[in-house]
């Protein structure tokens, strides 16, 4: 009953102060592993990955995130009603400086939470290891409520449908609404960010990494590749 | 932090028979994973698809209101299938073996088993003899590991911390499961344990396991973060170990008068069922110290995190 493919695999996002994504970290064996581009992040560990090509630095980021924040505004006519909810982890930070953003132009704040999707993943009787649940934390009710869904990085878009999934257990909002920093494109389900910072085309053997001062001490954006 | 190793240690087990042989990294990872769980367990919608797909059956040898159906609720949050085999009208009464019957059903094709039995390592003994993941749920005298992982839980909450707390534990240790898997437990983290109860009640040897044990209530209470009240087992007392239960309500029962021996913000916990006016008094299950309704959510969410976490990995790594 159990998928019995052989894989390595560990749970990065979990393992806090352990930087998988700098010049030297450690990333997938197999291409397949990439499947998710967060999964992707949690596996081991077996091949080194090396920064290629920075796509985004601190300014870029701030330029992306600050024209995302106008477009919200802008689709949802104002930000009555508009909340922003962060996609554990490295949306969460971005969630909150999106809703930064919005009060600065706005005057307003929109409400923020975050979301684990741990228990809604669709591989999780496929990896070695259970990765970690951490809690969702959305202090508000989204019933009614115009949400915009905020992730890194969207690949196949499984991460996503999961962070649907476990917004509707939530409540019924009015409409969700997808922004990520970068879309890297390799999509497995039909799922369309309205929002996006940078299109990045990619191919599946390299990562997109970002990272966040809020977690990883700065900010910027960068594709690897495998040394091989 | 070290938890892709923690996680790893936890996935390749395949049983969860007592908390003797768990780590404390184990026992901290169930306990982290339980507080999403029991967010899970207050928001109007709970069930969370996680279990789709996955089969428990509860084998209850001996009567359970509470854990028998927090398992099944367990498993139910977290969308698994859960059935239970009510033993009294099962062919057990017809002369069936406890391993023929574990073998029929596991040919059912349920994923882990939950169990309790009246014998001392029966679990232990399916276990070598399946293929599904058991849990215990109580086995004898021995053990009943969920039952102190929420008491460890609830001291948790409360308390912000288990590392070093004084613990007295109060009642018929000897023929407690619960207590001593509290004992296995609480001692990993340090904590000072005293035990109190009738002499005859007292198994011999807990010094070994670094509990200290006291014949009153004063002295175990005195100072105390945490008093865990054990019920009186009125099916296992059938050879007079205390002469009626009038004289040990008079000399056991936990007061409002023993409180203020404790510690300020002590606490007390009771796995229930509660036998009022025998071991512990009206006024205190009643109390704001008692954290007796708030233990039942709890076991819930202890179990579905262990649920969860047992789930988890490869098949034949974890029979390795």
């Amino acid at each position: 009953m159990r998928d019995r493919r052989p894989r390595e695999s560990a749970d990065a996002r979990a393992a806090e102060g352990t930087d998988l994504r700098t010049s030297k970290s450690v990333g997938p064996t197999n291409p397949r592993d990439q499947a998710d581009q967060k999964g992707a992040k949690e596996r081991t560990v077996l091949v080194e990955l090396r920064d290629k090509t920075q796509i985004m630095d601190e300014m870029g980021m701030k330029r992306a995130l600050t024209r995302i924040a106008h477009e919200i505004i802008e689709t949802n006519k104002g930000v009555q009603g508009v909340a922003l909810v962060g996609i554990r982890r490295r949306g969460g930070p971005l969630a909150v400086r999106l809703a930064d953003l919005i009060e600065s132009f706005e005057g307003i704040r929109p409400p923020v939470g975050v979301l684990d999707i741990t228990l809604y993943r669709d591989d999780l009787t496929a990896l070695a290891n259970q990765p970690l649940v951490h809690r969702t934390e959305v202090h508000f009710d989204i019933t009614g409520m115009s949400i915009v869904l905020v992730d890194d990085v969207i690949y196949t878009g499984r991460t996503v449908r999961a962070g649907l999934d476990a917004l509707i257990d939530l409540g019924r909002p009015r409409r969700i609404q997808l922004a990520v920093l970068i879309d890297r494109g390799h999509r497995e389900l039909p799922i369309k960010p309205d929002f996006v910072g940078k299109n990045v085309p990619t191919s599946r053997e390299e990562v997109v990494s970002v990272c966040v001062r809020e977690i990883d001490d700065e900010d910027k954006v960068t594709i690897q590749e495998r040394i091989q | 932090m070290g938890i892709s190793a923690q996680s790893t240690q936890f996935d390749r087990r395949k049983d969860l028979l007592g908390l003797k042989d768990v780590s404390n990294e184990e026992i901290e990872l169930i306990l982290n994973t339980a507080l999403p769980m029991k967010d899970i367990i207050r928001r109007e919608i709970k069930k969370v698809p996680t279990l789709r797909g996955k089969g428990i059956i509860t084998v209850f040898y001996e009567n359970s209101t509470r854990t028998r159906t927090s398992f099944e609720l367990a498993g139910k949050y977290l969308s698994a299938d859960t059935s239970n085999l009510a033993v009294s009208t099962s062919s057990v009464q017809k002369g069936e073996t406890l391993r023929d019957t574990i073998k029929t059903l596991e040919m059912m094709g349920p994923d882990i088993l939950v169990m309790r039995h009246s014998m001392t390592g029966a679990p232990h003994y399916v276990a070598k003899n399946t293929s599904m993941r058991v849990i215990n749920a109580g086995d004898g005298t021995n053990e009943h590991p969920t039952q102190a992982l929420l008491d460890m839980f609830s001291i948790r909450e409360r308390k912000g911390r288990i590392d070093n707390l004084k613990v007295a534990i109060l009642g018929d240790i000897l023929h407690s499961r619960v207590a001593r898997s509290n004992i296995y437990g609480l001692a990993k983290f340090g904590c000072e344990i005293r035990v109190a109860g009738p002499p005859t009640m007292i198994p011999p040897g807990l010094d070994r396991l670094g509990v200290k044990t006291c014949f009153n209530l004063d002295d175990a209470i005195r100072g105390v973060d945490v008093i865990n009240v054990l019920r009186i087992q009125r099916e296992r007392q059938q050879t007079g170990l205390f002469p009626s239960l009038d004289e040990y309500s008079e000399l056991y029962m936990l007061r409002p008068e023993h409180l203020s021996l404790a510690a300020d913000d002590a606490i007390v916990l009771h796995p229930g069922p509660m036998n009022r006016g025998v071991e512990i008094s009206s006024d205190i299950a009643d109390g704001d110290t008692a954290l007796i309704n708030e233990q039942v959510t709890n076991g819930v969410a202890v179990r579905m995190a262990l649920l969860f976490l047992m789930m988890g990995g490869r098949k034949d790594e974890i029979a390795a």
